[in-house]
């Protein structure tokens, strides 16, 4: 049904991940118990759950901001720190973290600059991705001269600037809008399309889970743990009106009654 | 797409316009201080020892200017050139150093936490007490004696300031850096030292003031005849007041020229700073 280019190699293997945050008996925080989760290219995989049930610690585990306590990670075979190391990964956080003394282009270029690539390259590449996210206009605009919407997008490009094969996103439409939010969802998704980008998105939102997802990961607090993995078998492309189909609905009510079984435990 | 925030295009003559407006508040209390400065000094009858008139003031001081312009030797303005010399050389040197020894100790952060409550302590030295040390390490006449003190004075708050904005730093910006695996050196240029300008260029007005006040205070305690603060103490002691103040006056002319300099390379070097933008 999925027209998207997807096959079986792996990207994400996690097999008993574990993360305590404090040490003693009484300060320890079980933030993830026993995290097992395949992710193969090309999927585009929600995390979501309530605040507190580790779907960004496991983000950060992933991209090598934090160390599991115990069990095994691996991204693309190779261990977290490895695999950040090899620039493997792009990330948008949920603030758009844009440096004030960069234009919007050198800010997008930045980390082509870190990897080396030639000024001419940065430039033009830097450009391609502006006009990805529709900010073809702005490459020297500064930041605070950009609607949030706006920075976030630039993030975006920042975070797509060197082509990496896997994208993390750590809530980061949080803060906008329901509007804005929604035209972004669109945008991820024509991005996603065009890039054939593996996608790791955290968020708190059904809906924005559900129509982005190929499949979407069910977390739940005390201690972090995955309840459910739900296929959303729903056809790409997705278009405004995916999200008043029937089939949209039923599966919002299926992670919906998922999140609620797993608070009534 | 209209959510961009418009930085307003004026014209010169807007801008000007615009300028003196904003000033004239400014401008007009200058003023009526002088006026009633010089109004209370002819009333009261006051002492010109205690108190000149402005009008004197201003007329030595052109008188003297008027000495400068037809080639002759002006020793207000040759003492103006040394202590400027003092107080730019010893900025110069107290803040250049400043800035490199917390470029170096901010990098092995264990030192600038060992040496941040030092130079804290430090700061809090009345470091003017050593002027007649140093002029007797240096020298009573030599302007290195001044710059001395003057150096010293700027060092501390540079540094204190240049350590914090290398490491007060939002930690989302620095996870930022990690996950491109970016050098410890990339870090430093790319993040580390724009997030300090700000606090860098705080800490040069600071110390612009301060290097003049330096200079100044330390020639007080002896130098050659041609500073402003040997000037003032011979004026003063010679009952010559005009004198005395026309030569603050020019004190305080080289301090204020100093901090707008210094304002004005701020400007240039970070023009994308939150204080300069144009938002309305």
């Amino acid at each position: 049904m999925s027209e998207h280019v997807q096959n079986n190699t792996l990207v994400i293997s996690a097999k008993g991940v574990n993360k305590i945050f404090g040490s003693g008996e009484d300060n320890q925080v079980v933030a993830l118990q026993n995290i097992n989760l395949d992710i193969h290219n090309g999927e585009f995989i929600s995390l979501i759950g309530p605040s507190g049930c580790g779907k960004s610690t496991l983000l950060r585990l992933i991209a090598d901001l934090l160390k599991p306590t115990t069990g095994e990670l691996k991204i693309n075979g190779k261990n977290p720190q490895q695999a950040r190391l090899d620039r493997d990964y792009g990330m948008v956080f949920q603030a758009a973290t844009l440096y004030d003394w960069r234009t919007v282009g050198k800010n997008v270029e930045l980390p082509l600059e870190i990897m080396r690539y030639s000024a001419s390259e940065r430039k033009v590449r830097a450009q391609k991705m502006l006009e990805m996210v529709e900010l073809g206009k702005f490459s020297n605009h500064y930041p605070w001269q950009l609607s949030g919407g706006m920075q976030q997008r630039v993030a975006i490009a920042r975070a797509l600037a060197f082509e990496p094969a896997l994208l993390l996103m750590d809530e980061p439409f949080g803060a906008l809008d329901e509007f804005t939010r929604e035209r972004m969802n669109m945008e991820l998704l024509r991005i996603w399309q065009t890039t054939k980008t593996t996608v790791i998105f955290v968020t708190h939102s059904i809906p924005e889970a559900i129509f982005l997802s190929t499949r979407v990961v069910v977390m739940s607090p005390r201690p972090g743990r995955i309840t459910a993995v739900v296929d959303t078998d729903l056809p790409y492309p997705r278009v405004f009106e995916t999200r008043e189909s029937p089939r949209f609905f039923e599966k919002v009510n299926q992670v919906r009654e998922l999140l609620r079984d797993a608070h009534e435990e | 797409m209209a959510e961009i925030t418009k930085t307003p295009s004026l014209t010169w003559g807007e801008n000007i316009k615009g300028q003196v407006s904003y000033y004239f508040p400014t401008i007009m209390i200058a003023v009526a201080f002088l006026a009633l400065w010089e109004v209370a000094v002819r009333v009261l009858n006051i002492q010109q020892f205690l108190l000149p008139k402005p009008s004197d003031i201003a007329a030595r001081f052109l008188e003297e200017t008027q000495i400068l312009l037809s080639g002759g030797s002006s020793l207000l303005y040759q003492a103006a050139g040394a202590t400027l010399w003092s107080a730019f050389g010893g900025f110069v040197l107290g803040c250049g150093s400043g800035i490199l020894l917390a470029l170096i100790t901010a990098r092995w952060t264990i030192i600038s936490e060992a040496a941040m409550p030092f130079a804290i302590a430090a700061n809090s030295v009345p470091i003017i007490a050593f002027a007649p040390i140093m002029n007797n390490w240096f020298g009573l006449t030599n302007p290195a004696s001044k710059m001395a003190i003057v150096a010293i004075i700027v060092f501390f708050p540079t540094m204190i300031n240049t350590v914090r904005g290398l490491t007060l730093i939002d930690p989302r910006q620095l996870e930022l850096m990690e996950s491109y695996a970016a050098s410890p050196f990339k870090t430093l240029f790319a993040l580390r030292i724009p997030n300090a300008l700000p606090y860098i260029f705080s800490a040069l007005r600071v110390a612009s003031s301060l290097s003049v006040i330096g200079a100044i205070v330390s020639e007080f305690f002896g130098g050659p005849r041609a500073t402003l603060g040997v000037f003032i103490t011979q004026a003063a002691s010679g009952f010559d007041f005009d004198r005395a103040w026309s030569a603050i006056l020019m004190a305080a002319l080289i301090g204020i020229g100093f901090y707008l300099t210094v304002t004005i390379i701020e400007r240039r070097v970070m023009p994308w700073h939150t204080s300069f933008r144009q938002t309305e």
